[in-house]
């Protein structure tokens, strides 16, 4: 296979206007020539860049260079050292602005694919049943750890692999939490990716209860009173969805993007023979320009409608991954950019009808470093459509942090927990993931995951 | 698995069932609510708790059949068991935490509607314990259809059954009694909660706005997760957005626009009636009722 050293290898996609009408997995991923032609391009750096924007550490030009020799078992233990899920990684991870984007190949060229790379080897791993290593020796301790996403995955597993008795409480009835709630089907395969994953986890001795609401149906501190758990590690999530509060939110066919993402994910109502019902739009706005107002707007569009991205400010601006916004655009959304919904209109029965916008325009930075969205005098227009999905970001659950005794949230609602090992106001529980951060991505909540079990091995340890 | 010990029939359309819950039924208080799911593949149906026993590890649920799900789940009996049963969620009722001294003081009249009754019985029974007795009005549309008479009497002070067409105790709506035991029969009543279809809570609280009675009513809008994910079950109560399934499900009854939780209740109306059609008649059913697209 000939490799054009300043080019990624191309990937196989499904083609745009066959996948915009189904829920199958948009990118096809490489094949073992095309990731052994990809990985020949990797410098091999002795101060590998890459590594350093990698937010769990992973060994990357060891692994590649394993990829390059056609070993792709060896390539697997490398990466499964630093990362419990390596085939959701390299299929959800903003790779651009982590380990591709601090690649030395992409000064002069395209970076290695390392994401692509990544998924290749923990897909190839899966399909020839390689699993991770269990610990060999037992520390007789127990964790528990709330919440089965990201964070919680990640930490459990690093935890049983140091030999702690490890429980997983997750409030949903089914283990993954954004991966399974979240992600659309398109972007991460519930079935042959996520539960593959989880399985993974839990054949390292970590057990889930599904079920359990913490602040609910028990509290941290009755877990370590009354269960003997030594430490908790806290990876609850994002939380409550916000809204914009303008007039008319209230219509029937508007949602929250996490509703709607709900519905068709984890409760398949994409499927049509699922019993949990969802809205088939016939246009449908999405308000917001983040990597769940892409997934809203391409779940949207695979059920029938034509999709709208309404956005304040510029496409520069979005804060979607690149290739979500690229995806999203071959599949034929239309971005209405530098543009805000002021009230939400609806029909005689109380469904909407339509959304009136303002124009925006750029000012001057804000304190997130990017230009302030202004609006334009005058300049309100009406998009008819009969659904709409707010993605917004969420606002953090208060079930756990009013429920445990001298556990303290900071001014935004967020549980306070030190960076390095997660560790927060109460003795022996730790914390990590958008309970801590507000929303971000899956990568940063691993990599506080693996904070956390670090921290949880040396509190226990003392 | 959550296993059914106890299944039995309260009326034609109505079931009742024990559940093997016992993290539920160590922590659940009156008001709360749970969310079951009877297969790996149904959907999550929000369902208030009728009773617990903390020693047995129990907790009873009451079902109505209105959707394709709960006529599936009428079908389940003894020894069957739910594929989830997750809880306590919501908030418990307010008076739980209440200082038990004033407590005792206030007289509370609790109106139950249809299948409202069983979230009304364990309110009662915590209040009888704390040495409360609170009267209850139980309404149904016909004899047939009232539950939990009996069980109500042992636990309450006065109970006043009523039907639509007067088929058993005093005839008509709910509102109506509410009205004459306060203006004709000298009852006074500091507080009242109201637990029932949206639109007999909505007629409660006008009346009780004339009588000048606080009212509490327990609010069952649509929810997914249940937990504060989602926000399907939003509200207005006082013009403010709340979140049943954490900020409620009980809220100041003359605060909330009942109006609009109403017109948010048939959002998936067609769907729902479809996907009962499709459960009702199974097999027999072969499109061409213009609804289905079948």
């Amino acid at each position: 296979m000939e490799v054009d050293v300043m080019k990624k290898v191309p990937v196989r996609e499904q083609d745009a206007k066959e996948r915009a009408t189904n829920f199958e997995e948009v990118c096809l991923g490489y094949n073992e020539e095309e990731a052994m032609a990809e990985a020949s391009r990797c410098l091999n750096c002795k101060n590998a860049q890459c590594m350093k924007g990698c937010p769990v550490s992973i060994d990357i030009p060891a692994f590649i260079q394993k990829v390059k020799e056609g070993e792709f078992e060896a390539a697997y233990q490398i990466i499964s050292k630093s990362s419990a899920l390596p085939a959701v990684c390299g299929r959800v991870c903003p790779q651009e602005s982590q380990c591709e984007g601090k690649c030395i190949r992409g000064i002069k060229g395209e970076p290695v694919s390392i994401g692509k790379l990544e998924r290749f080897v923990a897909d190839w791993a899966m399909k020839n049943g390689i699993k991770p290593q269990p610990a060999t020796e037992k520390k007789g301790k127990k964790v528990a750890v709330i919440g089965s996403g990201p964070a919680g995955l990640t930490c459990a597993g690093d935890l049983a692999k140091m030999g702690y008795d490890v429980t997983i409480f997750e409030a949903l009835h089914e283990a993954g939490g954004v991966l399974v709630y979240g992600i659309p089907e398109f972007r991460l395969p519930k079935t042959r990716v996520v539960a593959k994953e989880i399985e993974n986890v839990k054949s390292l001795g970590v057990k889930i209860e599904t079920n359990v609401v913490i602040g609910k149906s028990t509290t941290i501190d009755e877990l370590m009173e009354k269960e003997g758990f030594s430490a908790v590690f806290i990876g609850s999530g994002a939380g409550l969805p916000k809204f914009m509060g303008i007039p008319g939110e209230q219509a029937n066919g508007v949602f929250s993007a996490n509703e709607y993402l709900t519905r068709s994910n984890l409760m398949k109502a994409f499927d049509e023979n699922s019993a949990t019902p969802i809205m088939r739009a016939k246009k449908a706005v999405i308000v917001g320009g983040g990597n769940v107002a892409m997934d809203a707007a391409r779940t949207a569009l695979r059920l029938g409608a034509e999709t709208h991205i309404v956005y304040r400010r510029s496409e520069e601006e979005l804060p979607a991954r690149v290739e979500e916004v690229h995806h999203a655009k071959e599949e034929g959304i239309i971005f209405d950019l530098l543009t805000n919904p002021v009230e939400i209109l609806q029909d005689e029965n109380g469904w909407v009808s339509g959304v009136k916008c303002i124009r925006m325009e750029l000012g001057e930075p804000d304190e997130s470093g990017r230009r302030r969205p202004v609006e334009v005098p005058g300049s309100e227009f009406v998009i008819d459509c009969d659904c709409v999905i707010m993605s917004l970001g969420t606002s953090p659950n208060p079930l756990i942090s009013s429920t445990t005794e001298g556990l303290d949230i900071n001014k935004r609602k967020c549980i306070i927990a030190e960076e390095e090992k997660g560790q927060t106001t109460k003795n022996g529980v730790f914390a990590g993931g958008d309970a801590v951060t507000g929303a971000a991505t899956v990568v940063l909540a691993m990599g506080a995951g693996k904070a956390g079990a670090k921290g949880i091995d040396e509190f226990l340890s003392r | 698995m959550y296993k059914i010990v106890k299944a039995m029939e309260l009326a034609s359309s109505i079931v009742y069932f024990d559940v093997e819950a016992p993290r539920v039924a160590a922590s659940c208080l009156p008001g709360q609510f749970v969310i079951v799911r009877m297969d790996a593949d149904s959907e999550r149906i929000p369902l208030t708790i009728c009773d617990y026993d903390r020693e047995k590890g129990t907790v009873t649920i009451v079902i109505q059949t209105i959707g394709a799900g709960t006529m599936k789940m009428k079908q389940l009996k003894e020894g069957d068991a739910f594929h989830d049963f997750v809880g306590p969620l919501g908030k418990p009722s307010e008076f739980c935490s209440e200082d038990l001294a004033t407590l005792k003081e206030k007289k509370i009249i609790f109106v139950a509607g249809g299948l409202g009754t069983a979230p009304v019985y364990p309110q009662v029974k915590w209040l009888h314990k704390q040495g409360v007795q609170a009267d209850v009005i139980i309404g149904a549309k016909t004899k047939d259809l009232l539950i939990l008479e009996e069980e109500m009497k042992a636990v309450a002070g006065e109970v006043f059954p009523t039907t639509d067409d007067g088929s058993y105790g005093r005839a008509g709506m709910v509102t109506n009694t509410l009205k004459d035991l306060v203006e004709k029969e000298g009852k006074h009543y500091d507080v009242c909660v109201a637990i029932g279809p949206m639109i007999m809570m909505k007629f409660v609280c006008l009346t009780t706005k004339e009588l000048g009675i606080p009212t509490i009513v327990s609010m069952n809008p649509i929810m997914v997760d249940g937990t504060g994910m989602c926000g399907a079950c939003r509200l207005t109560v006082d013009g403010e957005v709340k979140f049943a399934c954490v900020d409620g499900p009980e809220f100041d009854g003359h605060k909330v626009d009942f109006d609009q939780a109403m017109k948010r209740m048939t959002i998936y109306k067609t769907a729902e009636g479809r996907a009962l059609l499709k459960a009702q008649e199974g097999d027999t059913h072969h499109g061409g009722c213009g609804n289905c697209e079948g």
